[in-house]
Parts: structure tokens; C-alpha cells; sequence
């Protein structure tokens, strides 16, 4: 009887997983951008891109990523012309949440490649763009890839934030279905498990990819 | 003709001047070996003539191209001017074949098989053909050097810059890259090799600089600068390495 319950649940739980992998998958590809972006910013040799990368990172940095998404979802949306719906405002806030700290490990990861390296490859006569993407950030990937995959996680878990504006993400349909069947307890404990799986999996795709890139 | 012309050549980092005043003609198929102190500007000198370096003051042209111009297509010249670095700088995601065929491709739009020919015929050069599948990591410190020779000349440079090249060597390694070096120079390559390998610079060098506290204190043909050095530096120098 009550299993019955908890299983006429389960597919609104996974229709949540839907939308909470369809958010998290857009926005970590486009925050992963984002951050690439900036850390080329950040380390560019003209000061005022040094400035405008670090005050976005400082930015996101050091403000609750519920104050960023209110400030996306209710603060910009009240602006003229602009308007969008709270999927777009997730995945942007997400996104640029994400952003700012690959930017980070994206720095970090750059610096971390032994300057001979692009000498070597500037003195034959790569240029600096060609340099980056033959040489320096194919390695610098290989060392982030621990650290991408962490912030990823994090990024997944911040997602469940989102059902706060109304998305109807798994954190979102949880809530439904625990008022709904009163069964607080059991549809908890099966929201956590479901982010547990994916977050494991997670991982094992991210061990999978480190010992295929980490060994050469 | 000179193919290298060093003007007033001055470079700081910060307040420190590495190099105060230097002045040198290379001539094309010359073999020049830069030797001195450590600390005496002699590896910032060679990394200022490829602009590895920023050049603080003073004028260098190579192969009738002021460097120092702004205006000048830096990437251009660094192509016909090869480097070899003391700790090698191979790249190490990339096997010895896409590490010499790497610049011939992306840089003078090599087809892949004319680079992969080309390779082939300077990694047998060096000796090293059986190694083009293997990574750097594979390979001992000697035939790494050799190798980044061979990625070098495979964008057919007219100068080769070589900064302490064996350096870093097990001694035993030492004669093999010397070997490599000594055919090239037979070949008629410009060359100018900073070096503390004194044995080399007499026997390959056709004139040796010897630098300190980033001057150029004395230049000569090796026999004359070894053996009859004028200045105090110089024989103090050599004194404590010959």
C-alpha cells in the first residue's frame, strides 16, 4: 500500500531528475566558457581585462548564490526588456556561478604549465593563440580535470536551489510529492539517493576520463 | 654580411641590468660559443636575439630585421631561428613525431606527410628514428635534447640559438648531443651556443665571447681566447673551469 505510493511518486521524481540534468548539463557547458573566458581575461597582458575578470570573480565569489539567482531571476527580469523565464534565469545563474570559479581552476591550471613550454613553442614561431590551444591547455586540462570535476558537483548540488523560483527540478518535484503523500521520510530519502547516484556517476565518468588523459 | 647585428644591447628586469652594453656581428655559417659565469647575462643575451626576452634598449637585427621595431613580425623571424633549451622543453602529450611535425604544420602549413617525411630524415639524423611513436617521457635526457634539436630544424631555421644545451646531461649523454651539434655546424648552420662546455667551444667555436657582469669582455677565435686570454675576468675565469 504505501509502496504503491511511493512508487506512483517515483516518475515525478525522475521527470524532476529531467529537468535538474537538463539545467545542470546546458549551464556547466556554458559556464565552463565562461571560465575559460575569464581566465584568458585574467591573464591577458592588458590591465583592464586583468580588472574586469577579477571583479567578476570577486563578484560571484562573494555573494550567496541564492542572492545571485534572485538577483537574475527577480532583479534583472523586473528591468525593461528584458524578460525571461525561471529556466533561463537557473541556467544563467548557475552558469556564471560555475564560471567564476572554473575561471580559477582554469588560471590556476595555466600557471601551473612550466613556462619553457611556451617558450618552446613561441620560439618556433606558434603564435600565442596557437600556443594555448596546442600546447599549454591540453596539458593545463589534464591537471584541472580533478578540480573541474569537483566544482561540477557543487554546481549539481546548487541546482537544487533552483526549486526555490518555482523550477520544477528533483529537489522541486520532492517537495511536491512529499506533501503530497505525506511520506516525508521515504521521499527524502530517495531524492538524496537519486543525487547520490548521479553524482557517482559523475565521478566515474571524471576517474574514467583522468586515467585516460592523466597517463599520457 | 652579418646575419645577427647586436646594438647597445641593454636589458633590465626591474632594477636589475642583466645586460649593460652589448655589441656582436654574427656571420652567417659562423659557429660563435658564448661562455662565462653563471649570472653573467650570458643565457638572457641568446634569449634576446629570438626576443624571448624583451628588449629593454638598443637595437637587435637578424637577417636584416630590427627586432626591437614594434612593427616587425616577431612570429616570422622566430621561425628561422631555432632554439634548444637546456631542460629541453619538449612537449610531453605529444609524441616525437607531433612534437617535430607540430610547427611545420601549423606554422608553414606543411601537409602531414611532408612534415612526417621531413622528420623521419632529422630524427635519423640525430639517430633517434626508432623513437618517432614514443613520448618524451620515454626517452633519456640525451635523446630528448636530440630531439628538440631535430624539432628545431624541422622549421629549417638559418640561426640555431642553443642555451646550455647539455647542461642538464648525465655526462655520459653529453657526447651524443655534442655529436649531433658538431655535424650541424660541419653542415654550415649559423650557430651560437652558450655553453660551458669548454672542449666543444675550441674544437667547434669559430670565435668564443666570453661575457661577465653583462658585457662582452673578450672575444677571439678559441685558440687565441684559451690560450692567451687578455683580460684578468677571462683568465679567472678560465682558471677555474680548464
Amino acid at each position: 500500500m504505501r509502496v504503491d505510493i511511493i512508487s506512483a511518486a517515483f516518475p515525478y521524481l525522475m521527470k524532476g531528475l529531467q529537468v535538474t540534468l537538463y539545467i545542470f548539463i546546458i549551464a556547466i557547458i556554458i559556464g565552463f566558457i565562461i571560465g575559460l573566458v575569464v581566465a584568458l581575461l585574467r591573464l591577458a597582458p592588458i590591465k583592464p581585462l586583468n580588472w574586469i575578470a577579477l571583479i567578476f570573480i570577486n563578484a560571484i565569489r562573494g555573494t550567496p548564490f541564492l542572492v545571485q539567482l534572485f538577483f537574475i531571476y527577480f532583479g534583472l527580469n523586473s528591468l525593461p526588456f528584458i524578460s525571461f523565464n525561471s529556466t533561463t534565469a537557473g541556467i544563467i545563474t548557475v552558469a556564471i556561478n560555475a564560471g567564476a570559479y572554473f575561471a580559477e581552476i582554469i588560471r590556476a591550471g595555466i600557471q601551473s604549465i612550466d613556462r619553457g613550454q611556451s617558450e618552446a613553442a613561441r620560439s618556433l614561431g606558434l603564435t600565442g593563440f596557437q600556443n594555448m590551444y596546442h600546447i599549454v591547455l591540453p596539458q593545463a586540462f589534464r591537471r584541472m580535470l580533478p578540480t573541474i570535476t569537483n566544482q561540477s558537483i557543487i554546481s549539481l548540488k546548487d541546482t537544487s536551489l533552483l526549486s526555490v523560483i518555482g523550477i520544477a527540478d528533483l529537489t522541486q518535484q520532492g517537495e511536491i510529492q512529499s506533501s503530497a503523500t505525506f511520506e516525508a521520510f521515504k521521499i527524502w530519502l530517495i531524492v538524496g539517493i537519486i543525487y547520490f547516484i548521479v553524482i557517482y556517476l559523475l565521478t566515474l565518468i571524471a576517474n574514467f576520463l583522468e586515467r585516460r588523459f592523466v597517463l599520457r | 654580411m652579418s646575419i645577427i647585428t647586436v646594438k647597445n644591447l641593454k636589458k633590465s628586469f626591474g632594477n636589475l641590468e642583466v645586460l649593460k652594453n652589448i655589441n656582436a656581428e654574427i656571420k652567417e655559417r659562423e659557429v660563435v660559443c658564448v661562455i662565462g659565469p653563471s649570472g653573467s647575462g650570458k643565457s638572457t643575451f641568446l634569449r634576446c636575439l629570438n626576443r624571448l626576452e624583451e628588449i629593454t634598449d638598443g637595437h637587435v637585427i637578424i637577417d636584416g630585421q630590427d627586432i626591437t621595431d614594434p612593427k616587425v613580425k616577431i612570429n616570422e623571424v622566430r621561425q628561422e631561428v631555432g632554439m634548444v633549451f637546456q631542460q629541453f622543453n619538449l612537449f610531453p602529450h605529444k609524441t616525437v613525431m607531433e612534437n617535430i611535425t607540430l610547427a611545420p604544420m601549423k606554422v608553414r602549413s606543411s601537409s602531414k606527410d611532408e612534415a612526417g617525411t621531413k622528420a623521419l630524415e632529422l630524427l635519423d639524423k640525430v639517430g633517434l628514428r626508432e623513437k618517432a611513436e614514443s613520448y618524451p617521457e620515454q626517452l633519456s635526457g640525451g635523446q630528448k635534447q636530440r630531439v628538440a634539436i631535430a624539432r628545431a630544424l624541422a622549421m629549417e631555421p638559418k640561426i640555431m640559438l642553443f642555451d646550455e644545451p647539455t647542461s642538464a646531461l648525465d655526462p655520459e649523454m653529453v657526447g651524443d648531443v655534442l655529436e649531433v651539434m658538431k655535424q650541424l655546424a660541419k653542415e654550415g648552420m649559423t650557430m651560437v651556443v652558450v655553453t660551458h662546455e669548454m672542449g666543444f667551444a675550441r674544437e667547434v667555436g669559430d670565435r668564443v665571447l666570453f661575457m661577465d657582469g653583462g658585457y662582452i669582455m673578450e672575444e677571439n677565435v678559441p685558440s687565441e681566447l684559451f690560450n692567451n686570454p687578455t683580460h684578468e675576468r677571462t683568465k679567472a675565469f678560465l682558471s677555474k673551469v680548464l
